[in-house]
């Protein structure tokens, strides 16, 4: 009886999570086009992405760079604004929908809206920029410099209200006593911020700095829509990458073994946000 | 008596109230207020420049200083979306993947997590410690196997392919769906079965129901990730009269060019692509928060 309530779930999961993640290793150890049989080749795919490759470690790299780049500055951000909207204040919880309105933004939309913001002779940044006074505002997205660093910022404010409130739940579950003990000891805002705040958050902010990561390793929407993962690679990621390598040149093989390199990375984090995971209680609120 | 007169005293003494503050209140609440409503312009400026440059004639786009209010409101920008993309289909498509799947999702994992948290059954635990094993497996393994398997089935630019797997759960749903079905207590569960109900009814007519703050939760978020999908649509669709929004603005932005004419149609239909979800989430603002909170997912 029981069977028959999990029967569609469990298929699920064997046809859709788990032959998947298996065929997807066994393809990665053969080259094939999509049109004529696949050829076992070993580990061909996975020596070639990291020596004869060139825009695989570049992609690499470039992933790093964005999941570290998205995560800790936001984060920190996140933090700052979590710690002021904990306050007694008023509107706190209309400052918190309005934050949180990019993040059910679609990524698509939000990448057109930003590329138009960016635009280098038009864009609203650029003509804030000029009016301060800099006579040579970046290029951002036609940048090699600056490519990376705008999509990072858009990042960071689509999902800075979810971080925020992430955070909020951590700290709403820290006790008032602790401060007021605090206070009457005659320690200041920096002090409590230092010894209460910092220390009893930590598990959250180590579980919201993987969960960052496991995100930005899984970047693409962003360099697909805004870039195409130019200026010269300067914003090609790992998945953005796959995806030309699978459906642009069908090039299956490769394309599986870069998923399996993230596939690795992906469960190197997950594994150690696991272990933390008990330190992540999910269900305080509402009850 | 003599409480009063030190109040009264202590008041005369301090520093002038502005509406009954202290100004030590004022400076402090200043300098919380002014980074959080710095923060909300941020927040919230994109979105008004995306509906204002959706407004504007091409021709104003581009002039310098730019305008924040369109002079004169140029309608047409929609009526040139409309044009140049069948972005009522799009609507259509996406609204009915996204209620499709989200309904599918639904019924399949309520069900498995139903039996997970009161049926008990040989080998449950370790199904479901399975189960949720594979919520770690990252999504980029699946992508080309997945693509594989939709093209054996034939159902490349068909829109099976992003609602039929949901029809089949997702692990997600159902480990949510299990810790809130498990909270409800036995004795409704044993006093419908001394009434002679089935588990099937009691799932259907006792679980369902009371389940419902978590169904919406779950429904709210399965609905925003088929709705804001980039990449399924990606890889499975290619005839435009299938595509979603997303995708379709895509297209659109592909083909319309990056011209002066072409921006302000760009920002109508994404602004059109964003509002159903803005309408959803004025109405469920809390479903939408903590359902995110809780699940980490992001984007």
């Amino acid at each position: 009886m029981a069977w028959l309530f999990v029967t569609p779930v469990v298929l699920g999961m064997l046809i859709f999570s788990v032959y998947p993640t298996v065929y997807s290793f066994y393809i990665s150890l053969t080259r094939w086009d999509l049109v004529t049989e696949p050829r076992f080749v070993g580990a061909d795919n996975f020596v070639s992405l990291f020596t004869s490759d060139r825009t695989f470690p570049k992609a690499l790299s470039n992933t790093a760079y964005f999941a570290l780049g998205a995560s800790l500055p936001g984060l920190a951000l996140a933090l700052l604004f979590a710690i002021l909207l904990n306050q007694k204040i008023r509107g706190r919880y209309i400052y918190r929908a309005i934050y949180f309105i990019p993040v059910i933004a679609s990524t698509v939309a939000v990448a057109l809206l930003w590329t138009w913001i960016y635009q280098p002779q038009f864009g609203i940044i650029n003509f804030v920029l000029k009016s301060v006074g800099m006579r040579n505002p970046p290029r951002w997205l036609a940048s090699i410099d600056w490519a990376m660093p705008a999509i990072i910022i858009m990042t960071i404010w689509q999902g800075l209200g979810y971080d925020i409130v992430i955070f909020l739940a951590g700290l709403q579950n820290i006790s008032t006593a602790y401060y007021e003990a605090a206070s009457i000891d005659g320690a200041n805002g920096l002090q409590q911020f230092r010894h209460i705040t910092l220390p009893l958050l930590s598990p959250v902010i180590f579980f919201a700095v993987v969960m960052s990561g496991i995100w930005g390793f899984q970047a693409f929407a962003a360099s697909y829509l805004m870039t195409g993962g130019g200026p010269a690679n300067a914003t090609m990621t790992m998945i953005l990458f796959l995806f030309n390598q699978a459906f642009r040149f069908h090039h299956m093989g490769l394309a599986s073994a870069v998923a399996y390199c993230i596939f690795v990375i992906v469960i190197v984090l997950t594994i150690l946000n696991f272990r933390l995971q008990k330190y992540w209680v999910f269900y305080e609120e509402g009850s | 008596m003599s409480n009063i007169e030190s109040a009264k005293t202590a008041r005369r003494l301090a520093p002038r109230r502005v509406f009954g503050y202290s100004p030590r209140r004022i400076v402090g609440q200043a300098m919380i207020h002014i980074p959080l409503l710095v923060c909300a312009v941020l927040m919230i400026f994109p979105l008004l420049w995306m509906l204002s440059t959706s407004l504007k004639h091409p021709g104003k786009q581009l002039i310098f200083p730019p305008q924040l209010i369109p002079e004169p409101v140029y309608w047409d920008n929609y009526v040139e979306l409309f044009n140049r993309a069948p972005m009522g289909l799009y609507l259509l498509n996406s609204t009915k993947i996204a209620v499709l799947s989200t309904l599918g999702i639904c019924l399949s994992s309520s069900l498995a997590a139903f039996a997970f948290a009161r049926m008990r059954f040989r080998g449950s635990q370790v199904l479901f410690g399975i189960l949720l094993a594979t919520m770690m497996l990252p999504g980029a393994v699946k992508i080309i196997p997945m693509f594989i398997i939709m093209r054996s089935l034939g159902w490349i630019d068909s829109h099976a392919a992003l609602i039929v797997p949901s029809f089949f759960g997702s692990a997600f749903t159902v480990f949510l769906l299990r810790q809130f079905f498990a909270t409800i207590p036995q004795d409704v569960v044993d006093s419908a079965t001394i009434d002679g109900a089935g588990f099937f009814r009691i799932y259907w007519a006792i679980f369902l129901p009371l389940g419902m703050p978590a169904l919406a939760t779950v429904a709210i978020l399965n609905f925003l990730g088929s709705w804001n999908d980039l990449f399924g649509p990606l890889i499975y669709l290619n005839s435009l009269d299938k595509m979603t929004v997303p995708i379709g603005l895509s297209f659109l932005r592909g083909r319309a060019g990056s011209g002066a004419g072409a921006t302000g149609i760009v920002m109508a239909g994404s602004l059109l692509g964003v509002i159903p979800m803005l309408i959803l989430y004025a109405m469920g603002q809390k479903y939408f928060i903590q359902g995110l909170a809780r699940t980490g997912l992001k984007g």
